[in-house]
């Protein structure tokens, strides 16, 4: 096993730069998530890990080795690919067998790591069937499998889930996590899903744009963005954004969000009064109170565990998800009380408090 | 429609259809009046009458067509393998990110493109005793002192027509290939470089075997043109010299058509069919065994 050291690491292809500048240090053993919108670059990222694409800029580490030049076999890395790439040719014991045949281990060898992997993963009946007579999960076991028979330094998975369908998808996930909490391997996971980035990560990295944003523990990103777009990203229902002024309200503070509305902000925010403002609430964050700022509810949708009320506040559509059972009629006038909030500079999105 | 589509055998069988159906429409004549005209006596002008097996018979005490047999497999079996060596690396090399892609694509599809007779004679004119160009820049480069005599001597004469029969068919068996080539993922050979693979361990355990469907078609087909080549050898060499190029095609027209032994001519062509069939049988069950095609479930 190893650690994983990102420096300045660029991108471009031809003369468009799409990866500028990134700095990530993932420790021996931590399973570290690279999250962020479609075309970021995560998977560009990942690719110079494996070695798969030129590095244009910065270095790449491995542990203390510096892998700028070195060839993908020679990385010590094992990938798990968003189509699983099994060779279709051969069977699964076969595509799990490949490497350890390339790297001329003995058959005896090979065919107790095969099986020791098949067992891990529940392969053990499969073994002889090829990757067209396999559901979408075992093919994505496969790919698994492929990976673990190696032990190899360092597991990459660019996107492996997003083939399968929802439930699958939440039972592979808490596979992996388990594989990982049993294997200890250090790991670089590629997702656009931030909930699947909250619940498997040690480490999540938030990108945006070929950019870093954020790097933090799930719970970090959540409790303390550093900006507006890591907690719009970060949390579902994502969190509201209101734009406005900074006003009193009484002994305490509050945003004019327009139409005369005041939202009280709970927090003690040095900020001068009349500046303008970005104030962001998670939709959890709303409570139903008669303290609170009037808004028109537009849809219901109770989940049983909890209500979503989407509703209009000072004209801007919000989310508001809360616990008890209310049986708000569409149109409907409803009145919410900001708990928590966050307040971000409108112009660079930077947190303000 | 679906039952149909999913057993196995059919589906085989559907795709040897194409092949069927060429290979009957390039031997309908030898083969659907041959056929008859083989069990008769029949010459030009006279009907024949019914011989039974005579023509076959005779056919085994026959050394010229016994010679043409072997002209037939040494032509078909060399060119073939010729071409297959050629076409696969031309198709790994068009595969590649090359600049003016297309146009190279397009160049290499010409020699498809010109007919046959039209090529041969340009061949004719290449292997020319006088004026080979060929032999003409080998002698200008001091390589050798007289002109090459192509189609002179039977051994060089074999070795001239297949070097044509190769230039006409390589085309078509590189850009099948290529094709075949497309539709390899990406992603197969990153995962094999990850793998450990070298570049030939990529070639060896992901290329070939993904392409050997195609390859069994392409080749099938490669195999029965050039088996049942007659155009070529009959504007180059008719047959010469000293019947050393003669195919079964070609003896089959000489003494049917010029020689007027119209049953004669018949039972050679149909001395073909065995042969044909027996190629495309092979291509068939080295399709069929893929089982990695099929997907479906326990086998
Ligand atoms: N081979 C390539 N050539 C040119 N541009 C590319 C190539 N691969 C990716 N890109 C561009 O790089 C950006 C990042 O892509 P990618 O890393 O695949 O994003 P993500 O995985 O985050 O969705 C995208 O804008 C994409 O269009
Ligand atoms: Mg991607």
């Amino acid at each position: 096993m190893a650690s994983v050291t990102l420096s300045a690491v660029r991108k471009s292809f031809g003369s468009t730069e799409v990866v500028h500048g990134v700095d990530i240090g993932v420790e021996d053993g931590e399973f570290c998530v690279l999250v962020g919108p479609s075309g970021c670059g995560k998977s560009t990222l990942l690719r110079m890990i494996a070695g798969l694409e030129e590095i244009s800029g910065g270095r790449i580490a491995i542990g203390e080795r510096v892998v700028n030049g070195v060839a993908p076999k020679e990385r010590d890395i094992a990938m798990v690919f968003q189509n699983y790439a099994l060779y279709p040719h051969m069977s699964v014991y076969d595509n799990m067998a490949f490497s350890l045949m390339l790297a001329g281990e003995s058959r005896e060898q090979t065919r107790l790591r095969v099986e020791e992997a098949a067992l891990i993963l529940g392969l053990e009946e499969y073994l002889r069937r090829y990757p067209r007579q396999l559901s979408g999960g075992q093919r994505q076991r496969v790919a698994m499998g492929r990976a673990i028979v190696r032990k190899p330094q360092v597991f990459l998975f660019d996107e492996p889930l997003s083939n399968l369908d929802a439930k699958l998808r939440v039972a592979m996930r808490t596979e992996i996590k388990a594989l990982h909490q049993r294997l200890r391997t250090t790991s670089v996971y590629v997702t656009h899903d931030q909930i699947e980035a909250m619940t498997m990560a040690d480490k999540i990295v938030v990108m945006n744009a070929g950019r870093v944003e954020q790097i933090g523990a799930p719970l970090e990103l959540y409790d303390d963005p550093a900006n507006q777009f890591v907690a719009g990203f970060i949390g579902s229902p994502a969190m509201n954004f209101l734009a406005g002024r900074m006003a009193r309200n009484g002994a305490g503070f509050a945003v004019a969000v327009g139409g005369g509305v005041h939202l009280p902000i709970p927090v003690r925010a040095e900020i001068p009064e009349g500046r303008e403002v970005v104030v962001g609430v998670r939709p959890e964050h709303f409570v139903v109170a008669d303290d609170g700022v009037p808004a028109e509810v537009v849809v219901v949708e109770p989940t049983g565990a909890d209500t979503q009320i989407f509703c209009k506040l000072a004209g801007v559509d919000v989310t508001a998800v809360v616990r008890e059972r209310h049986a708000f009629r569409p149109g409907a006038a409803v009145r919410l009380k900001p708990q928590l909030t966050f307040l971000f500079d409108p112009a660079s999105g930077t947190r303000l408090a | 429609m679906r039952p149909f589509l999913d057993n196995r055998n059919a589906l085989g069988l559907a795709f040897m259809l194409p092949a069927a159906a060429l290979l009957l429409v390039f031997l309908t004549y030898p083969l659907g009046l041959g056929l008859w005209l083989g069990f008769t006596d029949a010459r030009i002008g006279r009907p024949g009458h019914w011989i039974g097996i005579d023509n076959f018979e005779s056919l085994f005490g026959d050394s010229l067509a016994r010679l043409s047999l072997f002209n037939t497999l040494f032509y078909t079996v060399i060119a073939s393998v010729v071409k297959f060596a050629l076409g696969l690396w031309l198709a790994l090399l068009l595969n590649r990110h090359l600049p003016f892609k297309a146009f190279l694509r397009a160049i290499v599809l010409l020699p498809f493109i010109v007919p046959t007779a039209l090529s041969a004679i340009a061949f004719w004119w290449i292997y020319d005793a006088q004026f080979s160009v060929v032999s003409w820049l080998l002698v200008k480069m001091g390589l050798i002192d007289t002109y090459i005599d192509f189609l002179g001597e039977p051994w060089m004469a074999r070795f001239s027509t297949i070097a044509a029969n190769v230039w006409r068919g390589v085309p078509f068996v590189a850009i099948c290939l290529l094709a075949g080539l497309q539709t390899i993922s990406p992603t197969l050979y990153e995962a094999a470089a990850l793998d450990g693979a070298t570049e030939w361990q990529k070639f060896r355990h992901v290329t070939l075997p993904m392409l050997t469907p195609i390859i069994a078609v392409v080749m099938t087909f490669s195999v029965l043109f050039t088996f049942t080549d007659f155009q070529l050898i009959y504007v180059l060499t008719r047959g010469g010299p000293l019947n050393a190029t003669h195919l079964m095609a070609t003896l089959s027209f000489q003494r049917a058509i010029p020689g007027g032994n119209l049953g004669e001519g018949a039972a050679l062509a149909m001395a073909m069919a065995p042969f044909l069939l027996a190629a495309i049988l092979f291509s068939y069950f080295g399709l069929q065994r893929r089982a990695w095609q099929q997907g479906g479930g326990d086998k």
